[in-house]
């Protein structure tokens, strides 16, 4: 059993190292992307930006969901704890601007810590239940952030942070255009390089991870709690890692939105967010990092596109826009969580041990 | 004093319709282990409708009270429709499959009711139609509106009727059943999925109702009124004992009224460094304290594997 696990678990580091030839297209076709992509106008590289950030969310939110198969319905709290972690300490709010290597770990340490407080009271609860907290969660940390402007102006309340300080690394501002090679880097493709750089660093941990002996602990507990326990796994620790792991990743990800965007306030971290991040791992497949992955570019660049291409059809066909393209963004996200759970529960891309324990129609780790 | 009859008062009122909506989520959960996340959004449609069709029936030349009752009725009958559909394609395919699978497809039911009702009744709230005059009665200091005294009255007659239903009759007997044990109950000729059915179909009728007395009791109705007042119902329910119908009417009036005192009070408590606007943190410290305390809730039974 355990050397079926490692081969599968080393199976795919091999497959690239045997195809170079792929891995180094791939490799210049994410170089070059942010070039072609200013061709078409410096919004979708900052759309693509976006969309790396969700795809790190996605893959923190799988580490609960998909590897530790605890269902949360509030992660987006511990974005929201980075990104005001990140704007409290580099912004005039209160005076503080660190740079910004200084601040991310703190901001993956506070949310993490947020992950623990809510994971440890919590534990005991069986998956809807635990669903239904972390909504509970998620929604408070929202109100207080709206909230704690007055007595103590600690947020800002709903007006929430200005001017928070982009990315420098020694003389390089993100904020500012520079050349290099003759080749004009502005903002947004600065920073697409920093996030695709933090991407890979985040993807190979969580590969790294997913073969540990603590990923290889969660998939236990998510299959069979009782026998994981019987098998001498520390099922509360364990759990607990969980949630504060996939927490940090949610606390980098928000320091990096606020670095980006310059300006976070409260209405950035609603539940339909929580909700929207959920689907992307539910609709990639949970527990799968590249199906993870996927899911979460689908589903981040699914309403620029909307956006780009309802709008104008439904004038050209009706003279005036009857649905906004937000409205059909949801609606497709709803039908998208109802159908992938009745007929593909494994997701797009499902991972090889969900594969096997959503087949048949008794499910479940029992038959 | 006053202050506190009326909070008190106005906690009740609210409570009961929480009570009303927890338990359709109660019975749900009761038969089939599954947390109705659109639950909250069938309130809301049964809002919507019948304040459409309230303006409707009244622009007709329909007296108020016969509008209100029979735009109601038909707001029960969309619900109650809604309720059947939706556990037919969302929830009966995934019997039998994982837990997480049902509940991330009430998750999808939710965002689609919602967006739906949004494309019907666009953004703007709907103002409910002034048909029945509000008048104020004294009440120890404090004030009672005839809308207030009405929740009361329909909440109670609805929770009296759905006790006798589920305790007195044939097919409440089957509900039981089937909660406590599907397979006995199937080998015992219990149609468990018409049973189910009909629990869905009771409990969006229920919400319904529940939607109209929320929506007269604040004066509007919006299509994001649901997802609010469904979790809350849902942490009323929990803390009743979920599973327990007698539970969920003790733990809405219960939740109620902690909210209403809370808001009241939370600002002299804390020198106004909290006030009212944390109202809505109530519901979920009450979720969080019951579920790490007592996780069976108030009133529900001790099962290990339940929480």
């Amino acid at each position: 059993m355990k050397a079926n696990v490692q081969s599968k678990g080393n199976a795919l580091l091999p497959a690239w190292r045997n195809r170079p030839l792929g891995v180094a297209l791939v490799v210049l076709a994410l170089l070059a992307l942010p070039f072609v992509l200013a061709g078409a106008g410096t919004a979708w590289v900052r759309i693509t930006n976006l969309a790396i950030l969700f795809v790190l969310l996605s893959l923190g939110l799988n580490i609960v969901v998909g590897f530790a198969g605890l269902l949360d319905l509030g992660y987006i709290a511990f974005y929201a704890v980075g990104a005001y972690v990140y704007a409290l300490l580099a912004s005039p709010h209160f005076g503080i601007h660190w740079p910004f290597w200084a601040i991310l770990p703190i901001g993956a340490l506070v949310a993490a810590l947020f992950g623990v407080l809510l994971g440890a009271p919590t534990l005991k609860l069986r998956g809807d239940y635990l669903a239904i907290v972390t909504l509970g969660f998620g929604e408070i940390v929202r109100i207080f952030l709206n909230n704690l402007g007055s007595p103590v102006n600690i947020t800002n309340g709903p007006r929430g942070i200005n001017r928070i300080d982009p990315v420098t690394i020694g003389d390089l501002n993100f904020a500012r255009t520079d050349s290099f090679f003759g080749l004009a880097f502005s903002g947004p493709v600065k920073y697409y390089y920093l996030l695709l750089a933090m991407l890979v660093v985040v993807i190979f941990i969580n590969l790294r991870l997913q073969n540990s002996r603590i990923g290889r602990a969660w998939e236990a507990v998510r299959e069979d709690e009782i026998a994981a326990r019987a098998m001498g796994i520390d099922t509360t620790r364990i759990k607990l890692l969980a949630f504060a792991m996939g927490a940090s990743f949610g606390g980098v990800a928000g320091g990096m939105f606020s670095a980006m965007q310059g300006f976070i306030s409260p209405e950035s971290f609603v539940l339909v967010e929580s909700v929207m991040v959920l689907a992307m791992v539910v609709l990639g497949g949970m527990g799968n990092i590249w199906g993870v992955i996927l899911g979460a570019l689908l589903l981040s660049f699914l309403p620029p596109i909307l956006r780009f291409t309802v709008q104008p059809l439904q004038e050209y066909f009706f003279g005036r826009m009857l649905v906004e393209p937000e409205v059909i963004r949801m609606l497709i996200f709803g039908f998208a969580l109802v159908l992938v759970m009745g007929f593909r529960p494994g997701g797009l891309w499902p991972a090889a041990v969900r594969k096997r324990s959503f087949s048949g129609s008794g499910g479940g780790a029992h038959d | 004093m006053d202050i506190f009859i009326q909070q008190l008062v106005n906690g009740i009122t609210l409570g009961a319709v929480y009570a009303v909506v927890a338990l359709g989520y109660t019975m749900v959960y009761g038969i089939i282990q599954l947390i109705n996340f659109a639950h909250g959004e069938l309130v809301m449609i049964g809002a919507m409708v019948a304040f459409t069709l309230i303006g409707l029936l009244t622009s007709l030349g329909v007296p108020g009270l016969p509008a209100v009752v029979l735009a109601t009725l038909c707001a029960m009958l969309v619900c109650a429709l809604l309720g059947y559909a939706m556990e037919r394609m969302a929830y009966r395919p995934l019997r039998g499959a994982p837990r997480l699978a049902p509940l991330i497809s009430a998750i999808g039911v939710s965002i689609i009711l919602q967006h739906l009702a949004l494309l019907v009744w666009s953004r703007n709230p709907l103002a409910f139609p002034q048909v029945v005059k509000t008048e104020s009665y004294a009440l120890g200091g404090a004030a009672v509106t005839n809308i207030q005294i009405g929740i009361l009255a329909i909440s109670i007659f609805m929770m009296g009727g759905l006790a006798w239903l589920v305790y007195r009759t044939r097919l409440g007997t089957a509900m039981r059943a089937t909660s406590q044990n599907p397979q006995m109950a199937a080998l015992l000729g219990v149609d468990a999925n018409r049973v189910i059915a009909v629990t869905f179909i009771i409990g969006a009728a229920l919400a319904a109702v529940a939607g109209v007395m929320v929506g007269s009791y604040y004066g509007i109705a919006q299509y994001t009124m649901g997802s609010a007042l469904g979790l809350k119902a849902f942490c009323a329910a929990v803390l009743g004992g979920i599973g327990n119908i007698p539970g969920a009417m003790l733990g809405g009036i219960l939740l109620g009224v902690v909210e209403a005192l809370g808001a009241g009070y939370i600002g002299d408590l804390t020198d106004n460094v909290f006030g009212s606007n944390y109202q809505d943190v109530f519901a979920f410290l009450v979720l969080i304290v019951v579920l790490v305390f007592r996780p069976s809730g108030l009133l529900g039974e001790r099962i290990g594997d339940r929480a």
